[in-house]
Order: C-alpha cells, then structure tokens, then sequence
C-alpha cells in the first residue's frame, strides 16, 4: 500500500460504526472506495500501536470508529479510543503526519449517512494536501 | 523501581544519524511499568523512526526486540544475541544500567540510550510516578516514619520542617507537593513516635556509597 494511494483506513466497532458501514451497503449508498473497513470488537481494542502501524504500511489517513460516548457496550471502549487518538495524534505530530490525519468518530449503529459523511471528509482532506 | 523518560524523537534521530539499519531493545522489568521503554514503547518508538525516514532514499530497517531484564546478561545474550550481528547499532530502551549492560556485550556496535533514566520511584497514580529513594546508601527511614526526607523535601533536609511550610501542609518551593516533614511528624504521630522529632540529627554521610558502587552478598 503507497500513501499515494490515499488510502484511509477505518476501525470499526462492530456494535455502531460497522453496522453504520453495513448499513450503507445494503442501502446502495456511495462513499469512497479508498477507505478499507477493519472490525473490531469495540474501538477500545484499537491500540496506539494499530494507528501507527497502518501508518507506517502507507495508510494516508485513519478513523477510529466507535460508539456515541455513553453508548460503549464495553462502557469505556469510546472514552479509551479517543485518549488514545489524542496520543496517537501527538506521537505522529513529532514525525510531521499533522494535519487531521487521524480522527475519532463517535457513530450511532444506523448512522449511515455520518458515516458516509466522514469517510468523505477525510477523503477529501487527504486528496487536499 | 527505576523510573525513566523517552529522550525527544529529534535527539533520538540525531543519535543514529548515518545507521540504517538498528536494533530497538527494549526492557520488560522496571521500564515496562513506568511505560518507557517496554515491548510496546519499542514498537511505538520503531513505528516512529520508520515513519520518521519513509521520505528518505533509503529508509531505516529496523529490528525489535524485548529482554526480559537488559541489566542482567544472560537474558540479554539469550534474547538479543542473534539479532546484533544482523545491525550496525543498537537503540536501547533501558535504564542507563540496561544501556551499559548491553553495551558491555556488544563491544563491538554503538549502543545508545532511547531514555533518559531519571529516579527509583513508585507509582502515585496511572500514569504519574514519584521519587521515593535517592540511593544514598545510608537510610534515614527508621527516623523518619518511613517517609524520606532526603528527596521527598525539596531541601533535602533532615532536621525538618524548614520555615517555609505552606498552610495546609504544602512545599514552599512547590504548592503542588506535600511537604514531607508535615507528611513525617503525621505519620510519627499516628505511631506515638513524636518523641523522634524532637532529635537533632548530624548531617548525613552522603558519601557513604562510593562511586562506583559495588554490592557483595553476605554469602558469596
């Protein structure tokens, strides 16, 4: 994978992003075809090493996934996420990936028009640069 | 334990200015604890560095790997031991005892230090450690409740409080930080030692380990 590529990859949570994703799909909905769906049980399960890494394998951008904060089926997975995307942030900030190229996301399991609407977002972000 | 900090990405990248290809060592003991330099800080570290050089020609390559005790050499050969050959320099995420262990082996290949080893310390709460011993060899704890003056008063004194005690018990030099004779004549007190207070102690010997320190077990 080249970051050339533009490709952006999204974590998510199987119980609300997945689903918002899923949902698109079924619906026939259009959204970028540079963006590569990765599940996981709960965004709490994404580590600060796992946005480094797709990163590192060429990912232009990453979106952390999970539940509306309050929602967490894991109670805390939504809260961890976004203090390790805070982290994450920081750590690629001193190696200059420091423009909104990650980002959390908190999502409802039928928001598939948000869904949509971010992954366009970061899109077109990236394409911007 | 050995509490430590990561030196800043730039002065670690200075460090292996001209190596290409390195090994990033880290630690499972004292460093892992205090989130410096365990098997997920090298990870951490090593996806940085990559990073870092993905716009050079060429870029690093980069080996990992996690000793279970980098201050003893026998986990260090068993762990390391096929991996240095493979490298031109070593990036050791230790203790400063760690970094020199490593760099005993190796003679042969540079090893540098990934942190900056700051004191022996415990945990206050996630996340934030503090000093609790300045390894001065000659404990002053037996006086003092348990409590060590020498480094948790920010004077180092021992004949304490000094004049400057804020109220509610607080250092004068940092609001921030309880001031030990306050935390001391407390904790005397719950122990109905208050009569410890009212000694007057000789300055230390803070001469009484000499540099370099050398320990021998009483059986060996």
């Amino acid at each position: 994978m080249n970051r050339e590529d533009n490709k952006i990859v999204a974590f998510c949570c199987e119980h609300s992003a997945y689903q918002a994703a899923n949902k698109a799909g079924r619906t026939r909905l259009y959204y970028p075809d540079n963006v590569r769906i990765i599940r996981v049980p709960c965004a709490g399960r994404v580590d600060v090493q796992h946005i480094l890494k797709a990163f590192e394998k060429g990912a232009a951008g990453v979106l952390v996934m999970g539940c509306q904060e309050g929602a967490c089926q894991h109670l805390t997975g939504s809260t961890r996420a976004k203090e390790r995307v805070k982290y994450a942030e920081s750590l690629l900030k001193e190696v200059g990936i420091d423009g909104g190229e990650v980002r959390m996301v908190n999502l409802a399991p039928d928001m598939a028009q948000r869904f949509i609407r971010e992954v366009k977002e970061m899109a077109e972000k990236i394409e911007g640069r | 334990m050995i509490i430590a900090q990561r030196k800043p990405l730039e002065e670690i990248k200075n460090m292996l200015s001209g190596y290409k290809n390195i090994l990033v060592a880290g630690c499972r003991t004292c460093v892992t604890i205090c989130w410096a330099g365990g098997e997920k800080e090298v990870g951490i570290l090593s996806s940085q560095l990559k990073l870092a050089s993905s716009g050079e020609r060429n870029g690093l390559s980069i080996l990992e790997a996690t000793v279970e005790r980098q201050c003893e050499k026998e986990m260090v050969i068993d762990e390391l031991g096929d991996k240095v050959p493979e490298v031109e320099a070593i990036l050791s995420m230790g203790c400063g005892a760690g970094v020199q262990t490593v760099a005993d082996i190796f003679e042969g290949k540079p090893v540098f230090p990934a942190l900056n080893t700051t004191f022996v310390g415990m945990p206050e709460k996630e996340g934030a450690w503090v000093e609790m011993c300045g390894a001065c060899g000659d404990c002053f704890l037996d006086r003092s409740g348990g409590i060590c003056p020498v480094v948790r008063c920010a004077k180092g004194l021992l004949n304490g409080p000094c004049g400057g005690t804020r109220r509610g018990g607080k250092c004068e030099i940092d609001p921030e930080k309880e001031c030990a004779w306050v935390l001391i004549y407390r904790r005397l007190e719950k122990q109905g030692r208050l009569d410890l207070m009212r000694k007057y102690y000789e300055p230390k010997n803070y001469r009484a380990v000499k540099r370099p320190g050398r320990v021998k077990a009483a059986t060996a």
